[in-house]
């Protein structure tokens, strides 16, 4: 391969220097890089307000802080980890630097736009970070934001509101981006049927974040609006309805959990081939599945609402729909596991990563079961099963999908490769950690615990305890991942362009890839999943398997 | 069977279904891991799909899935399902305590009095904001909503002391707003109706 400048070198557009060359970027892969830090930084916040949260709740009464800071607390870390880690993470870190590759083009339809979205991005995180230090505090609603105590509440609600608007624009507009690349902007000799499931994922994802979206901004200026004029539209006092906010918020809140979750799958099923070096089992059932998904998401959004006095009708289509979107799910685990099957598979920390989200992913998938069944849901709605129930999902899902990609694609954005075993012990930990942490939960729930408790009833103290012990261990498990992961800037130990022996245009590319991705026209496969060459190539190679 | 025992049953059948699947996914995934690894299997076979097992894999699926659907809505329907005997207590939630008006107007804060061997339906609603009355040991929960009336029923089947807790998040003293449950014999009941 030709020896090329990486696009660490090449400022796009050209000519901008120093801080600039960044700021200013139109260039995917800086804009995907600088999204990472950001994202990075409020994981790490959350993840801590998080910690204190379960510090409080270890022991019975007042532990480490009052209840009005507790509140504010856990209304905090469900506002960061939603809309400024869980729904931005995958896409816009890993979709902005790696869907053009895939799709053998130079950048997004709109570089401009790009650029935009981020600068809205941090914006809406800005507003966040000054809604906490300004007027009367940071909100104690929660992250749903349910009249009519929104509407009451003394604190920043209006403020906090107006961030998660902006960020819902930043996300529509990556959605946007994404959509028209996908379409305009692909290797015309590439098909349909010949997309990587990586961008197949973000593609299904766009289409719920450009639809889905606006009825959460459109909801949130109304609460704004409620509250600043006493319009009664969700007001009881006035003839308005909370229950109608309930519908709204959770006919974007919903698909927005399969917004966090359809790219974590895409990245399982990318790693999942390579390191079985084996095609992917049932392409096109993932295709549709992910397809599928997003639909069958935007309709079951009431299954949140089972025991907010809507009509028994409404409860029997909404937990009959809850039911039916299980099954794409189910489908892409069999078929993950299929693909394991008579493969030749290596141990990689991606390839643990993979393995333990669809462990997780699976007891998440399945607890949703207990919820989506109504005469269940109503004993453990609200309660600590719910919590535990979608970090499992988000978490074990969402976040583990997150660290596996970080891991897989890190040699590719910095040319550069991490230690394993440090690796390997972070990712251990944090399982361990993950499920001291949230198993109690399951238990506590199923007790009787509700969510949102500063305090409880004595006889839970046991419970709190374990997984508060859980949280520390967890927490150490991620510091030792993403210290190990930072660690490898210093002994910068070079990663070839195909470290890991992958069929997707990006492992055709020079690690890091140079400013327009390819440096000669990109090959297209007729599969994009075929490994015959890898094969032939470590064939050839004897002695070195990988 | 009560609602009680309707609710619990389908538990089982859904949890118990659900580890059977994860037990069955973990173990063929770690089989997998160890049966087919490189130094054991350097060449991998190149198989890209089997539609037969596909449509089992997905048909078989929903089928537990709709039973369990409905395990879970025949169980919703006994909670729904109120006895025509049943004594009526009006409830209201409130920034951070509930109501509880009786028949004979009597009112109590924090306190549910009902008599053993009758059926007892709750009809909810809210001074303020959103608040859920929950009850674990009965299974039964239903928001509180000012402007809306909600109700939930129980059988009063034992004889004890039950934790009622406030399950939608209401502010400051979201977990302070607890009230007991108290189930006693008819007599005492009668008494304590009449009681100032």
């Amino acid at each position: 391969m030709i020896k090329t400048e990486s696009f660490y070198d090449t400022p796009a557009p050209a000519g901008l220097t120093g801080i600039k060359a960044w700021l200013l970027t139109h260039d995917h892969k800086r804009l995907g890089l600088m999204y990472m830090w950001a994202i990075l930084f409020w994981f790490v916040i959350a993840m801590l307000c998080g910690l204190l949260l379960r510090t409080e709740l270890m022991s019975h009464g007042r532990t480490v802080m009052g209840p009005e800071f507790y509140n504010a607390l856990f209304t905090l870390h469900g506002v960061i980890m939603v809309f400024l880690f869980a729904i931005p993470s995958i896409p816009a870190i890993f979709g902005n630097f790696f869907l053009p590759i895939q799709l053998g083009t130079d950048d997004v339809f709109f570089p401009r736009l790009n650029l935009f979205s981020w600068y809205l991005f941090m914006f809406g995180g800005l507003l966040a970070l000054i809604s906490l230090f300004s007027g009367d505090g940071f909100p104690d609603t929660g992250w749903t934001f349910y009249v009519p105590f929104s509407i009451e509440a003394n604190s920043n609600v209006g403020l906090t509101v107006m961030a998660a608007f902006i960020l819902g624009m930043s996300s529509m507009l990556t959605g946007l981006n994404f959509i028209t690349t996908f379409h305009r902007m692909r290797d015309r000799r590439m098909g349909l049927m010949q997309i990587p499931l990586f961008t197949w994922s973000l593609y299904a994802t766009a289409w719920v974040q450009i639809l889905a979206t606006p009825v959460i901004s459109i909801t949130l200026v109304l609460v704004v609006v409620e509250r600043l004029f006493s319009v009664g539209l969700f007001d009881p006092d006035k003839g308005g309805d909370p229950v109608l906010y309930q519908h709204l918020f959770w006919m974007y809140s919903h698909p927005a959990v399969y917004i966090m979750i359809l790219p974590g799958m895409g990245v399982i099923s990318e790693i999942i081939p390579v390191f079985s070096r084996k095609s992917i089992f049932g392409y096109k059932a993932i295709v549709w599945s992910s397809m599928g998904i997003a639909i069958a998401g935007s309709l079951v959004w009431a299954h949140h609402m089972y025991t907010s006095g809507m009509s028994d009708v409404s409860v029997f289509i909404f937990s009959l729909l809850t039911f039916l979107v299980a099954i794409p799910s189910a489908v892409k685990v069999f078929s993950w596991i299929a693909t394991m099957y008579k493969g030749s598979i290596v141990m990689t920390p991606p390839f643990l990563l993979s393995l333990l989200f669809i462990y997780l992913f699976s007891i998440g998938g399945l607890t949703g079961l207990v919820l989506g069944a109504v005469g269940t849901d109503i004993h453990v709605h609200d309660t600590h099963f719910v919590v535990s129930h979608f970090h499992f999902v988000m978490f074990g899902g969402t976040g583990f999908a997150f660290f596996a990609a970080l891991h897989f694609w890190w040699p590719k954005m910095f040319g550069i490769m991490y230690d394993f075993k440090k690796a390997y012990i972070g990712a251990i930990l944090t399982a361990i950690g993950f499920l001291f942490h949230y198993i109690p939960m399951f238990i506590l729930g199923m007790q009787g615990m509700p969510r949102r408790y500063y305090d409880y009833l004595p006889k839970y103290e046991t419970g709190n305890f374990l997984a508060g012990f859980g949280a520390y261990l967890l927490i150490i498990g991620i510091l030792i991942m993403f210290g190990n992961l930072l660690m490898s800037f210093r002994s910068r130990v070079p990663a070839s362009s195909d470290p890991w022996g992958g069929t997707t245009l990006e492992w055709t590319v020079p690690s890091p890839p140079p400013v327009h991705n390819f440096v000669e026209k990109p090959q297209i496969e007729e599969y994009p999943y075929d490994f015959t060459k890898v094969v032939e190539r470590a064939k050839r190679v004897k002695g070195n398997e990988n | 069977m009560t609602p009680v025992q309707g609710v619990d049953q389908a538990f089982w059948y859904i949890l118990g279904f659900s580890v059977f699947l994860l037990f069955g996914i973990t173990a063929v995934m770690i089989y997998f891991v160890i049966r087919y690894r490189r130094s054991r299997n350097p060449v991998p076979s190149d198989i890209r799909d089997n539609y037969l097992l596909e449509i089992i894999w997905t048909i078989v699926p929903t089928l537990i899935a709709l039973s369990m659907f409905y395990v879970g809505w025949s169980s919703y329907i006994g909670l729904r399902t109120v006895p025509e005997d049943a004594i009526e207590i009006e409830v209201a939630g409130q920034m951070f305590s509930w109501l509880f008006v009786y028949e004979n107007d009597k009112e109590t804060e924090n306190e549910l009095v009902v008599p053993l061997g009758e059926a007892i339906k709750l009809n909810v609603t809210s001074l303020d904001v959103v608040h859920s009355l929950y009850i674990p040991a009965f299974r039964i929960k239903i928001d509180a909503v000012k402007g809306m009336e909600t109700y939930v029923w129980f059988s009063a089947d034992k004889i004890g002391e039950y934790d009622i807790q406030c399950t939608e998040y209401c502010g400051a003293g979201h977990s302070e707003m607890l009230a007991k449950l108290r189930i006693v014999p008819k007599d005492e009941y009668l008494e304590w109706l009449e009681e100032e």
